[in-house]
């Protein structure tokens, strides 16, 4: 019936052609998106799979006789014989007691480096506090040392290269078979602060630096940009003055984070004198930094308040500020609040800009104020991933996987308010 | 007291003043026959009390708190016998860090010689001294503010539009902290990039080809002279952030169109809350995948195909970073897509064209200009973007077009001038604020554009 010469027949004739283009668009769609979902897989697998060792932690339980004529050692509350005396030679003893034909010298080298470095100071830590526990024997457990940590965790990962002899090999395994080296949760990485000591190095610090640094960022960011909010949506005149303010928050919204670390260095610790590495200076930074997006996420939640609200409330006299504090800030609050949130998970996030202030030193004690030193997470997981020792590589993963943990509970818990309080009109 | 004790205080006085004024003009209204007859409500004259008390009080404590420190400083350094005033402003911050280390009982005062631990005394002299001061002055401006409101107490006065101008007033100081924070932004790079191009030639920052800060500690010593050519971090920065954005634009694109002209209602709710995962990931941890799982992957396989790859592959970083901007790409592009009237579409689909036509012929074009302001803010982002390159790209600043050698980029060089020892006058500090001042109006401009577009094409429809 039809014309071979038609424009239907054409068009007929090229629909095959067209149709595979199409299933040909739709694929490119779909590859971009399983790229995309790919690399959000691998992202993850990678760091879990790197990190979850992280959690455990290898350790030495030892019989350590503390033998006052090995440590030249006879009074354990003279300051100066503790500062003089060897706290290390109990336990390579403890540990020849299990291999008696290691005696040589270079065997007595190997046995102090199977614990880790810090495990005299633990046997000087516990005489001093015990003082009478002098000449008797105790069951210690100190943490191994990174190198027979990473063997115990690690043997046969090529990503991992074994530092341990021959014979350390062999004692670890003889160990590890009598239960003296042994796995078990690693409570230190959520007791501690930083250390050069994989083992004895935690996640602690960095979680109280952030805690105090954040809780600056919120009380100084959430009033201010509400405030700010209101200002903008209800009061402002329209004018050249918030046309500039208007243009400033949107750029600063845009501007790079590594730009308010040189604000903060410039201005907080130049002009004002305000002292490096402090959560105040980290808080205050942050806090600029957030503030754009808390004000830009309050103006929505005040504009979606319907107009009705404020029609019926200035209908039976209220003033203009009555309106706002009364009807509008109440209702806008879980938008507010949602928007707030999300703001503190970015700011908990960022690293650049603390650098610059010198959060990055490195800091042992746990801070106790907003002005001690102090880091953040995700400047203690940059300084873990770039130290040497290879124990420090799933301390940084271990410390994503807690950052992230924080991160999706303040976003769930974001959505959840959301949900739950935002009314539709 | 200290300044996050005397905060409290203050609020208490306040909440004390709010309480008096509180009772006084009911006390006030009872002989009148009630609070009917008072201008105001009584929370108004109580709040206006609080206000009167807390507001100088913390001016004048935040402004205290602010100079405080700098002033101490300036006054304890003059005090320094001549012998022992610091030449340059690295040996300053030295002497100030003993002083007040020696202050706080951390120095042994046996080892610093007896000007030092004679300024570290008058440092804690003064400090307690300005604390006294400070506590002083606070507490007696708020209890007279606080009092002076509460004789204001009065039936005539209508307490309400005052405190209600108050807090207006206040709201807009809040507004105008965002201008505060660009004048901060301008003023703190550009006094020092002025002073840093009093020592380097501006024409040799912006034009030449070699960049390498190291400047010696001691003038006599070999290569003092460090080389500040900003070109091999351009080409660097742009190097990465082309490859982000090579592999960002199109995924971040397609994942959009897809999104939203394909996939059924269960699939858009499972893969955007994903995506936009992707973006609330830190960059610090980008930056660990891109250094410790990409760039050796990118190396191992260069090496296999008989490539020489850098372990800081500039593709790595670039790769990375593009994952990292998918999702805004995505969600900006969504945004314009969405906005590009049904009727278009509906008519090119009526006229027979299939959705793919549709979308390449119909939609894209009318999208492309809000696209093309998307890929200038992912653009800048990517520009600005630090802690992957810091941790995944290189120092050295080489000047190269092969994606597997290692290069450094602008926000790279900020921060490695900024957290190592170093002193803090010489042009290599100086240096990272010009970068810094680069970094800015370039993201700004890039912004402003993108703003322009995406606005300009906006209207069209509205």
């Amino acid at each position: 019936m039809t014309n071979p010469g038609s424009q239907a027949e054409l068009v007929r004739r090229s629909l095959k052609r067209r149709y595979r283009k199409e299933r040909r668009f739709r694929f490119y769609g779909i590859t971009a998106i399983a790229i995309a979902l790919f690399s959000l897989v691998i992202l993850f697998t990678d760091i879990i799979s790197k990190g979850y060792t992280g959690f455990i932690k290898t350790t030495v339980t030892l019989e350590v006789h503390l033998d006052g004529d090995l440590m030249y050692l006879n009074d354990a509350t003279d300051p100066e014989q503790i500062a003089m005396a060897d706290f290390q030679a109990p336990i390579i003893k403890a540990l020849q007691g299990y291999f008696p034909q290691a005696t040589s010298r270079a065997d007595k080298r190997e046995f102090s480096r199977m614990t880790g470095s810090y495990a005299s100071n633990q046997v000087r830590d516990l005489l001093k506090e015990n003082p009478d526990w002098l000449g008797s024997t105790r069951t210690i457990e100190f943490p191994a040392h990174d190198t027979v940590s990473v063997y115990v965790k690690h043997a046969g990962d090529p990503g991992y290269s074994i530092r341990l002899t021959e014979q350390q090999q062999r004692w670890t395994d003889e160990l590890l078979r009598k239960g003296v080296i042994d796995t078990g949760f690693n409570d230190v990485f959520f007791t501690s602060g930083d250390s050069r000591e994989p083992s004895n190095a935690g996640i602690l610090g960095a979680l109280i630096g952030s805690l105090l640094t954040m809780g600056i960022t919120l009380v100084i960011a959430f009033p201010v940009g509400v405030a700010a909010a209101i200002y903008l949506e209800e009061f402002a005149p329209s004018n050249r003055l918030t046309d500039f303010i208007e243009v400033n928050i949107n750029n600063l919204a845009a501007v790079p984070s590594i730009i308010f670390g040189l604000l903060g260095l410039a201005v907080f610790i130049g002009v004002f004198g305000m002292p490096r590495s402090v959560p105040v200076v980290g808080g205050l930074v942050l806090a600029l930094m957030t503030l754009p997006t808390i004000i830009i996420s309050s103006r929505a939640a005040i504009k979606s308040v319907p107009p009705s609200i404020r029609e019926a409330a200035e209908g039976i006299g209220a003033s203009k500020m009555q309106v706002v504090l009364h009807h509008v800030l109440p209702l806008a609050m879980p938008g507010m609040l949602t928007g707030s949130i999300i703001g503190m998970a970015q700011a908990l996030g960022e690293t650049a800009p603390l650098l610059l202030i010198g959060m990055v030193a490195f800091i042992v004690e746990i801070p106790d104020g907003f002005f001690s030193s102090a880091t953040v997470l995700p400047v203690q997981i940059f300084i873990w991933a770039g130290s040497a020792e290879q124990g420090f590589v799933e301390l940084a993963s271990a410390g994503i996987m807690v950052l992230l943990a924080f991160l999706i509970t303040m976003n769930a818990f974001a959505i959840w308010l959301r949900k739950r309080l935002e009314r539709r009109w | 007291m200290q300044t996050a004790d005397l905060l409290p205080l203050v609020l208490v006085l306040a909440a004390v003043a709010y309480g008096f004024a509180y009772m006084r003009s009911r006390a006030v209204a009872a002989p009148l026959g009630g609070i009917r007859n008072l201008k105001a409500l009584p929370v108004y004259y109580a709040a206006r009390a609080a206000l009167w008390c807390a507001i100088p009080a913390l001016i004048i404590l935040g402004a205290w708190a602010a100079f405080e420190g700098k002033v101490i400083q300036d006054m304890v350094m003059a005090s320094l016998p001549p012998e022992l005033a610091p030449q340059s402003e690295g040996r300053a911050s030295l002497t100030l860090s003993q002083i007040s280390n020696l202050a706080a009982g951390k120095l042994d005062p046996a080892m610093v010689p007896d000007g030092i631990s004679g300024a570290a005394a008058l440092l804690q002299e003064l400090r307690e001294q300005s604390s006294h001061f400070k506590t002083l002055l606070v507490v007696l401006i708020a209890v007279l503010g606080g009092t002076f409101a509460w004789t204001r107490v009065a039936p005539h006065i209508n307490a309400r539009k005052s405190v209600e101008r108050t807090l207006q007033r206040l709201f807009f100081v809040c507004a105008a902290v965002a201008i505060l924070t660009t004048i901060g932004i301008v003023f703190s790079v550009i006094f020092e990039t002025v002073r840093f191009f009093g020592k380097v030639p501006m024409s040799e920052f912006l034009f030449g080809t070699s960049w390498s800060p190291q400047t010696a500690l001691r003038a006599d010593q070999i290569g003092s002279e460090g080389a500040f050519g900003i070109i091999p971090l351009f080409t660097g920065t742009l190097m990465i952030s082309a490859i982000a954005l090579l592999i960002a634009v199109p995924v971040g694109l397609l994942s959009a169109v897809y999104l939203s002209e394909y996939a059924s209602r269960p699939v858009r709710a499972v893969v955007k809350p994903l995506l936009e995962m992707l973006a609330g990931v830190p960059t610090v941890v980008y930056g660990f995948f891109a250094a410790l799982t990409v760039a050796p992957f990118i190396r191992d396989l260069a090496l296999m195909l008989g490539l020489e790859a850098s372990s800081q592959s500039a593709l790595a970083a670039g790769l990375v970073m593009g994952i990292m901007i998918i999702p805004f790409v995505s969600s900006l592009s969504d945004d314009v897509i969405n906005a590009v009237p049904r009727t278009l579409r509906d008519g090119s689909l009526a006229l027979g064209a299939t959705q793919s036509e549709t979308m390449k012929n119909v939609i894209f074009p009318a999208a492309l200009p809000g696209i093309m302001g998307g890929i200038l803010l992912a653009a800048s982002r990517a520009i600005g973007e630090t802690m992957i390159v810091v941790m995944a790209a290189g120092l050295a600043a080489n000047l190269t077009a092969n994606p597997l050698d290692s290069v450094t980029t602008v926000t790279v060089q900020i921060v490695t001038l900024l957290t190592g020892d170093q002193e803090f006058d010489s042009a290599k500090t100086l240096a990272a604020f010009a970068l810094g001042m680069m970094l800015f109006i370039v993201t700004l401009l890039l912004n402003v554009i993108a703003l322009k577009v995406v606005r300009k094409y906006r209207e069209q429809y509205d």
